[in-house]
């Protein structure tokens, strides 16, 4: 991408019907740490990767519980991502003390991808920098969705967002047929797995990364060092294992190029496109 | 319709009947006028019922929100204050309702607070209120002795009584407030917060 005339406003669109200040906004997210989300037909896993600006600060939080029953990891500016917390937790509140029900997750990310949507088509306005993974578990399962800066929202069975997601994705669109049967263990295993693919070689440990779950008859909750670092380090021995045993890589290696094209075709398992013809908030 | 909280050293104990009646009739012998509002806070109301349960509503909305913002449970003396300034928010329009607030302080000590309907609130060592509070407090001021506001200031914030003990008196009250007052009766609702989280109990009244 580069700077153009039509770039200056949000409401200014260029020639070939984009909004570049959108699909800046949606750079943005491309530049935050990693998030990933897993979803089978009982549980949704969120995994992040959480940076820190120096090594003398705290870690930058990514993961919010909205309600017991959704939860959103975020990856951009992270600021924005905060109030769209704040915004996202009052609209389940009111929506509970009205019905006394939780707010269903699809009814929820549509308020979310409107309110984005207003930001995109007011001159005072700039579009939101962050882009969220809402997981939730409402009357008709669990789901995950995926809002757009554009205010585009698309469910999916498993995503990545943010720096180096597309070795997440990979190593996801191998696996993601079999999620909807995975217990929660085994999906817990693979998010963590996922961030593990988009850190290329640094050191995945617990202090770096959050995870959180939300099952059936599991209230949204975040994961406890201890136990996160459980699961790396049973991580690290099968791959010491694999790596020993056999001479060729190991399956969890990511080769395979032939699925990632067949993944590609699935619908409704639809993938950012990063190819510049079309513009990314059509798709 | 009758509520009664007592504070002791490292307990708290609120009690409520379970009787709803609105002039000589009986709407429902086995409602719950207490409710719990966070991990260490309960509180009790008499009053009219539909203003209860929006203000229950209300604060457990309001918790939710602390809840998120501070990563935390509300104190009991906060959420007194909490409780205080939503019921002076409708000053003009109030909610006909009169609480008792029971739990521990952040020093982990029983804690009552008591409400009139505008949300005027004092710290207490105990309290009634309803249609039985006018037969109950005498016989609390004369045992709990202490914390009574009788003998000027009191002279402790809470009673040196034991839990059992507190509980045994509860009942007894309870028991004799339901041979006079008619609107008191059914079953007495009991709950004990201490250390170890809230114990509930149920009592049966005579029924007339």
């Amino acid at each position: 991408m580069f700077r153009n005339q039509y770039d200056t406003d949000v409401t200014t669109w260029s020639p070939a019907g984009r909004l570049f200040q959108v699909e800046y906004a949606m750079e943005a997210v491309k530049q935050g740490a990693a998030a990933v989300g897993l979803r089978s037909t009982s549980h949704v896993v969120l995994a992040t990767v959480n940076k820190a600006a120096s090594d003398l600060s705290s870690h930058q939080r990514k993961v919010f519980k909205i309600d017991d029953h959704i939860g959103v990891a975020i990856a951009g500016l992270t600021a924005d991502g905060r109030v769209l917390s704040r915004y996202l937790r009052n609209e389940c509140i009111n929506h509970s003390f009205v019905y006394e029900s939780p707010l269903p997750v699809s009814r929820l990310v549509v308020r979310l991808a409107d309110k984005a949507q207003v930001c995109t088509q007011r001159s005072w306005k700039r579009p939101f920098g962050v882009g969220l993974l809402v997981a939730g578990l409402d009357e008709t399962g669990a789901h995950l969705y995926y809002n757009c800066p554009s205010g585009n929202y698309f469910e999916y069975q498993a995503f990545a967002i943010g720096s180096r997601s597309q070795a997440a994705k990979t190593f996801m669109e191998r696996r993601f047929e079999a999620f909807n049967g995975y217990s929660r263990d085994e999906l817990i295993k693979d998010a963590i797995f996922a961030i593990k693919e988009t850190l290329q070689g640094e050191k995945l440990t617990s202090s770096i990364c959050t995870v959180a779950v939300v099952g059936i008859d599991e209230p949204f909750h975040m994961l406890d060092q201890k136990t996160i670092q459980e699961v790396i380090d049973s991580i690290e021995i099968k791959e010491d294992d694999a790596s020993a045993a056999a001479a060729d890589q190991a399956p969890m290696q990511e080769e395979d190029k032939s699925s990632e094209a067949a993944a590609a075709d699935q619908a409704p398992m639809q993938e950012e496109d990063k190819s510049s013809e079309a513009a990314p908030m059509d798709i | 319709m009758t509520c009664v909280a007592i504070a002791g050293a490292d307990y708290c104990v609120i009690a409520a009947d379970t009787r709803l009646s609105v002039g000589y009739i009986i709407y429902t012998r086995d409602y719950s006028k207490i409710c719990k509002l966070a991990d260490k806070c309960v509180m009790a109301s008499s009053g009219f019922q539909g203003d209860l349960k929006a203000l229950q509503k209300n604060l457990a909305a309001k918790h939710l929100i602390y809840q998120h913002q501070h990563n935390k449970q509300m104190s009991c003396p906060a959420m007194a204050q909490l409780l205080s300034n939503t019921l002076y928010y409708k000053r003009f329009f109030p909610y006909f309702t009169f609480n008792i607030l029971g739990g521990l302080d952040s020093d982990g000590k029983g804690c009552v607070f008591t409400y009139d309907a505008v949300g005027s609130y004092e710290r207490v060592g105990y309290s009634a209120h309803g249609t039985g509070a006018g037969l109950i407090i005498p016989v609390l001021d004369n045992q709990l002795k202490s914390p009574s506001p009788l003998l000027l200031p009191a002279k402790d914030a809470v009673t040196p009584l034991l839990e059992m003990e507190a509980v045994d008196l509860v009942k007894d009250v309870f028991a004799s407030a339901t041979e006079r007052d008619i609107y008191t009766g059914d079953k007495v609702e009991i709950l004990v917060i201490n250390a170890s989280g809230i114990r509930h109990e149920l009592m049966e009244l005579r029924k007339d």
